[in-house]
């Protein structure tokens, strides 16, 4: 039976590490990650867990650890944010290229410049392209059940990819609340021993990540790009043993009052259940406003994404990142191409909120629900906007 | 839905005093969540930290505006720190002080229902330290009986290991000796 405990999120996450019997664990502390390497730390330590802890003297080093024990056949795990992600990304890149299922923890995080330590979504964003599967959780429990999820998923003989859990910083590391932390019998059971397919092993010698010359890089980067796209089917598979084994429910996108509704609000991370009690707000006005909540960000869940949002008229996309591009921002960009390419053209505004800590109340969901429906009325040009910006 | 807001100083626990409610809720079966006001930790420096109670699960994210009930560790924050900002119409502050609350009220001005105790001294006479976040916490339940003070063993046992004793001696006093306002 599973135990309902009051936890700090990090170390739940650290708990459900361990109880995913990891063998190797080496990462580098930063905020606001620190709590969960800082606990893994203190279970080798004490002996609880039974895994090298490799205290590491930067993130690169962090993930170059990762990918020689990954290779090795090694269950592996690591963990960081913001300027660590931006300092380890170069190996970021290999680990996925060379089909390495390392199981990172980000507890996201604004990046520099001005300093910030707060959440907002532009370590996620930045590692946006880098071929890994990332999944985006919205309470303390998603992030205790998408841990045992991403290394069920790395280790598939079809996926063998490195798998990123984002957890969005402070507002759900440094969260304590109610989770069901379960038996290591019963994640044994979702989550056996992994079995490497091909590994480093100086009996039967093999060459990991050699160079490619132009007569095969594209090939390897179609191979992974491939990979990548097919790995949605097992990470719905892996979301359905899930729910046999723990009973809790996951979906690549998850719907909440969107059926009928006019306008819909796209989100992704801890603001999605914000944004669900401006939802019972708005509907008990009278207003028929749903909302559509991203959990899976790559492979991007294209079909589901717009099978839930097809009926609306009106859609507004809430992104915690900026791109700096001019257009829009990263969640909204991806809308705006599942949308082009099924010839569908809802009034569509998306709105940038969050950023470096800045909160996202429900006001501000009622708001932008109010303001998006108000200017499709109008026909304003669509477009994007920060919200919430001081005068 | 309770929305509790705790000021103290860098040190003095107020972070330790909303998780331990946190926890002692959800021991209780009920939900909750804890958290700090995310910034740079500066000892003696103002700091604030949150709690939400309740029976229902809690489906917000965002920082905690308009509380139900403030807790003041440190009397010494009252001249520099608005405690009643954002209280909850007919919303209880809880001080710790040793002066009476027309003394209070006429020295800060505070217009919200007070409820008094003297938690630095009990502190000092059962642990002879002046950190009043478990004392305070006998204050809270006194004065917003959300829990009952039983919920608050395990949590501050687990948390102190040998000195929870006494942790549970100066909060069990500070319950008796807390008087509130009707």
């Amino acid at each position: 039976m599973a135990k309902r405990v009051g936890m700090e999120v990090s170390i739940a996450a650290a708990e459900a590490v361990a109880l995913a019997d990891v063998d190797v664990i080496a990462a580098y502390p930063i905020t606001p990650q620190t709590h969960v390497v800082e606990h893994l730390s203190e279970l080798v330590a004490s002996g609880h867990l039974d895994a090298e802890f490799i205290p590491v003297e930067s993130e690169h080093s962090a993930m170059s650890c990762c990918v020689g024990s990954a290779a090795a056949g090694a269950r592996t795990f690591t963990s960081t944010s913001s300027q660590g992600y931006a300092l380890m990304a170069e190996i970021c890149y290999v680990a996925a290229s060379l089909r390495l299922p390392i199981v990172m923890v980000t507890a996201n995080r604004a990046l520099s410049a001005p300093i910030n330590i707060w959440n907002d979504h532009a370590d996620l964003m930045m590692s946006r392209d880098t071929g890994w599967v990332q999944t985006v959780a919205e309470n303390g429990q998603e992030v205790v059940d998408l841990i045992f999820h991403a290394f069920k998923v790395a280790e598939d003989h079809r996926v063998l990819l490195p798998v990123m859990v984002n957890m969005d910083g402070f507002i759900l590391s440094h969260m304590i609340e109610p989770i069901l932390i379960p038996e290591a019998e019963e994640v044994r059971r979702y989550l056996p021993p992994y079995v490497p397919k091909l590994r480093l092993d100086p009996e039967k010698p093999v060459t990991i990540g050699p160079v490619g010359m132009p007569d095969v890089y594209t090939e390897a980067k179609m191979v992974h790009d491939q990979v990548l796209k097919g790995a949605k089917d097992v990470v719905v598979e892996a979301w359905q043993s899930f729910k046999s084994q723990f009973g809790r429910e996951y979906r690549c996108v998850e719907t909440y009052k969107s059926e009928d509704a006019e306008t819909i609000l796209i989100t992704m991370g801890s603001i999605s259940e914000t944004a669900m009690t401006a939802i019972d707000q708005l509907r008990g006005a009278g207003k028929k406003v749903g909302l559509v909540r991203i959990r899976l960000w790559r492979p991007f869940p294209v079909e589901e994404l717009f099978d839930a949002i097809k009926g609306a008229k009106v859609v507004a996309v809430v992104d915690r990142a900026m791109s700096l591009n001019g257009v829009c921002g990263p969640v909204c960009a991806e809308v705006k191409s599942v949308l082009y390419d099924r010839g569908a053209r809802p009034y569509l505004q998306n709105y940038i909120a969050g950023l470096g800590g800045r909160d996202v109340t429900v006001e501000n969901f009622i708001e932008m629900a109010d303001q998006v429906a108000a200017r499709a009325q109008r026909g304003d040009p669509m477009g994007y906007e920060i919200i919430n910006v001081r005068d | 839905m309770v929305e509790i807001r705790f000021h103290g100083r860098g040190g003095q626990g107020a972070v330790t005093s909303a998780e331990l409610t946190a926890l002692a809720a959800i021991d209780e079966g009920k939900f909750a969540q804890a958290f700090p006001s995310f910034g740079p930790e500066r000892r003696g420096a103002p700091v604030m930290a949150f709690v939400r109670v309740s029976d229902t699960q809690i489906r917000t994210r965002e920082k905690v505006y308009n509380p139900d009930v403030v807790v003041v560790l440190d009397p010494s924050l009252l001249q520099i720190v608005n405690v009643e900002a954002g209280l909850k119409e007919g919303g209880l502050v809880i001080l710790n002080t040793k002066k009476s609350a027309e003394e209070v009220r006429k020295e800060t001005g505070l217009k919200a229902r007070l409820a008094l105790v003297d938690a630095s001294k009990i502190a000092m006479e059962t642990m002879r330290v002046p950190i009043t976040n478990t004392t305070m916490l006998g204050a809270l339940i006194k004065g917003a009986g959300l829990l009952g003070i039983e919920a608050l063993r395990a949590p501050i046992q687990n948390r102190f290991g040998p000195i929870a004793e006494k942790n549970l001696k100066a909060c069990q006093r500070a319950f008796e000796e807390t008087t509130v306002e009707d």
